[in-house]
């Protein structure tokens, strides 16, 4: 365990550190935090056709009253449309189908790369994350020419016989899922693998000594040692695919309903700036009431 | 200097049992010319040896004699490229580990961080499919072996190196193998407490009466600890015997500067009798005289290795009657706490190594720089080396 770490000409321990946080914090303060309170502040407004388009929350009386009005109806209103309704459950399933598809595929593929010779672990995790160098949008532009009616997919199966029709796999939710499959996957192998590769290989070999097969090693031993791995990959891949936006709308055809797309409705369609703002805030608190008891419960975990 | 060998500490524990000696006696492991090869490089090259049931075996040599390829194959985790391995008459190069009838205990231990002590220990058994109440039985009883009863329900990362050490211990003994295999078990514990738990293993391994073989580097902990010690170095076993036979008589120069300290000289055979032999060496100025015959013809150039501790050192009026004695001059001295360490220069300008106890009450016993002094030893202490 590393103690602290004094270094020459600081003035006590622990000053350096508090000075090293402070740049993320404040950055993290300025361009995280007060954006979401004026997201939050808006969201407890009401459309109105003026610039910005909606009524301030502040505003002075000629007798020099302040008056705060509070409209809390964008959340109700939230609850009672459908519509929403929908959106919201319809992107946390996509979310959630990603995550364990991704985690089905990376798992061996992580596995394999943290298993095999140390000479071709680098070559094949730069393969893994390639795809990072070319735009994220020709890339699911891309899934479109693979995916389409005279696609590379279907011409390839009417050539072989196989299909007389082309296969209707684009402009749906199986488009959706193939392309945020593809998009997240390497969020997903990345802290799979450096979880992998960092397990000590003599714990697989004395599993093997006291008489494990090599499955039952694998279910005993490498699969709760990289229980880590797979939460830290799961968050990485969920959190973001919830409020994806870019795949459901060139994947998913015209009636996909998401966050993403309702919130690009609101702002830009309708211009309610409010109600874009409160699915936003929502979505927020939606993903992060269940990781505060995610982490709540992991630092239980933990060896005193 | 190196770290000096020191005799008094020594208790030989595994006196008085050797199975060796018994010609009848059928060896519980046979290995056979095993060859094993990494990248053209010969890691364990044609070794042979015969481990008796019982017997507290030990593998020593420095890093990368072969030691650790040779007990990985016994393991299983390595596959031999040539020779036989057998166990108790079973082959066992086509085995994989989970079907061995041995055990290894890991030099990292390798307790499993997300299992308690408990479960750790248990889970070898759980893979026979032992009974749930005879896994808590001999669990608790083992845990009661490496007396470790109350940290049952503790994970690895809670315990001490010494407790992770006992655990591991208790984890390859549960499923009673008919041999342990231990991978420089005392390596990861300090001074002290590996001292304590050299004796506590040879207890234990007395106990349970099973066939521990061990890999080590620590010529100390082989001596203290083992009924037999095979000496490796460069793929090769250069030696197999008991510690007093390996430490009095090493078969060559590599075995007797490799156990302990030792002094060498070299020259032609000059005399050869039944019952004494000299040899004619200019480094110690004369003949050195050797209490039996050698097996080499008159003028064989031959190689004597003594014992620092087996020299005597005395004030040069000290009338000495030693067959072998020189006079020489103290160059260094240094002080070991228990003993002294001399290194007294011959005229030939060799220098001599020597140990004394420390006799604190006797100061005509203590020596300083640049004294003149009288060496010696008996003709019987000094063993014909190999080159």
């Amino acid at each position: 365990m590393i103690k602290q770490v004094r270094f020459l000409g600081s003035p006590k321990p622990g000053e350096g550190r508090r000075w090293v946080i402070a740049g993320p914090f404040l950055w993290f303060l300025i361009f995280f935090l007060v954006p979401f309170v004026v997201v939050a502040k808006i969201s407890l407004s009401t459309a109105a056709v003026s610039i910005p388009p909606y009524v301030p929350l502040i505003s002075w009386n000629n007798d020099a009253t302040m008056n705060i009005a509070l409209h809390f109806g964008n959340y109700h209103f939230l609850l009672t449309d459908p519509e929403y309704v929908i959106a919201y459950l319809s992107s946390l399933r996509n979310a959630a189908v990603t995550a364990l598809v991704t985690l089905l595929i990376g798992y061996p593929v992580a596995y394999g790369i943290a298993t095999t010779r140390a000479n071709l672990r680098g070559p094949l995790l730069m393969l893994v994350i390639m795809p990072f160098w070319t735009s994220f949008l020709i890339r699911v532009y891309a899934w479109i020419g693979i995916l389409k009616p005279n696609g590379l997919i279907n011409n390839f199966l009417m050539s072989t016989g196989l299909i007389n029709h082309p296969l209707d796999i684009l402009n749906n939710q199986f488009a959706v899922y193939v392309g945020m499959v593809y998009a997240y996957l390497p969020f997903m192998v990345l802290p799979l693998y450096s979880c992998l590769e960092k397990m000590d290989h003599s714990l697989l070999e004395a599993a093997s000594d006291l008489g494990a097969r090599p499955l039952r090693a694998f279910v005993s031993i490498t699969l709760p040692l990289s229980i880590p791995g797979i939460v830290a990959g799961s968050l990485l891949v969920f959190i973001p695919a919830v409020g994806e936006y870019i795949i459901p709308t060139l994947l998913g055809g015209a009636d996909t309903l998401t966050i993403g797309t309702v919130l690009w409705n609101e702002f830009f369609g309708n211009r309610d700036w409010p109600v874009a703002s409160t699915v936003a805030v929502a979505l927020i608190i939606l993903l992060v009431g269940p990781l505060m008891l995610l982490q709540h419960f992991q630092s239980k975990d933990e060896p005193s | 200097m190196g770290r000096e060998f020191i005799p008094e500490m020594l208790t030989i524990s595994q006196d008085g049992y050797q199975p060796w000696t018994d010609a009848a006696a059928e060896p519980q492991i046979k290995i056979e010319n095993i060859v094993k090869t990494f990248d053209g490089f010969n890691a364990v090259d044609n070794v042979s040896i015969d481990i008796y049931r019982g017997e507290f075996f030990s593998l020593l040599g420095g890093s990368g004699c072969g030691k650790t390829t040779l007990l990985r194959m016994l393991a299983g985790f390595l596959t031999p490229d040539s020779g036989h391995l057998s166990m108790d008459g079973l082959d066992l190069v086509p085995l994989p580990p989970y079907e061995r009838p041995v055990n290894m205990m890991f030099q990292s231990y390798a307790l499993f961080p997300h299992m308690t002590v408990e479960n750790n220990i248990a889970f070898g058994l759980r893979r026979d499919g032992t009974p749930k109440d005879e896994i808590a039985e001999r669990v608790s009883k083992v845990l009661d072996l490496v007396q470790l009863g109350e940290f049952a329900n503790r994970k690895p990362t809670q315990l001490s190196g010494g407790q992770r050490q006992r655990v591991a211990l208790a984890r390859s003994l549960v499923k009673r193998p008919s041999v342990l295999l231990l991978d420089e078990p005392l390596s990861a514990l300090d001074k002290k407490l590996r001292e304590a738990t050299q004796y506590e293993l040879v207890n234990i391994q007395q106990q349970v009466g099973i066939t521990f073989v061990m890999v080590t580097h620590d010529q100390e902990e082989a001596m203290t600890m083992s009924t037999r010690i095979a000496v490796m170095d460069k793929g090769k076993i250069v030696q197999v015997g008991a510690p007093a036979e390996i430490y009095e008589y090493p078969q060559n120069r590599f075995v007797a500067t490799f156990i302990g300290s030792v002094n060498l000289f070299d020259g032609p055979l000059v005399e050869n009798q039944a019952d004494h032999a000299a040899i004619a060496s200019d480094e110690w100025g004369g003949k050195i005289q050797v209490g039996r015959g050698i097996g080499y013809s008159l003028g064989h150039n031959t190689t004597l290795g003594v014992r620092p501790e087996k020299v005597r050192i005395a004030k040069i009026h000290d009338p000495m009657a030693l067959a072998n004695r020189a006079v020489g001059r103290i160059k260094d001295v240094a002080y070991l706490g228990n003993s002294l360490v001399y290194h007294v220069i011959l005229e030939s300008g060799k220098v001599l190594k020597v140990t004394t106890p420390n006799l604190g009450s006797t100061p005509d016993r203590k020596f300083v720089r640049d004294e003149s002094v009288h060496v010696g030893w008996a003709p019987n202490a000094c063993a014909v080396v190999e080159p």
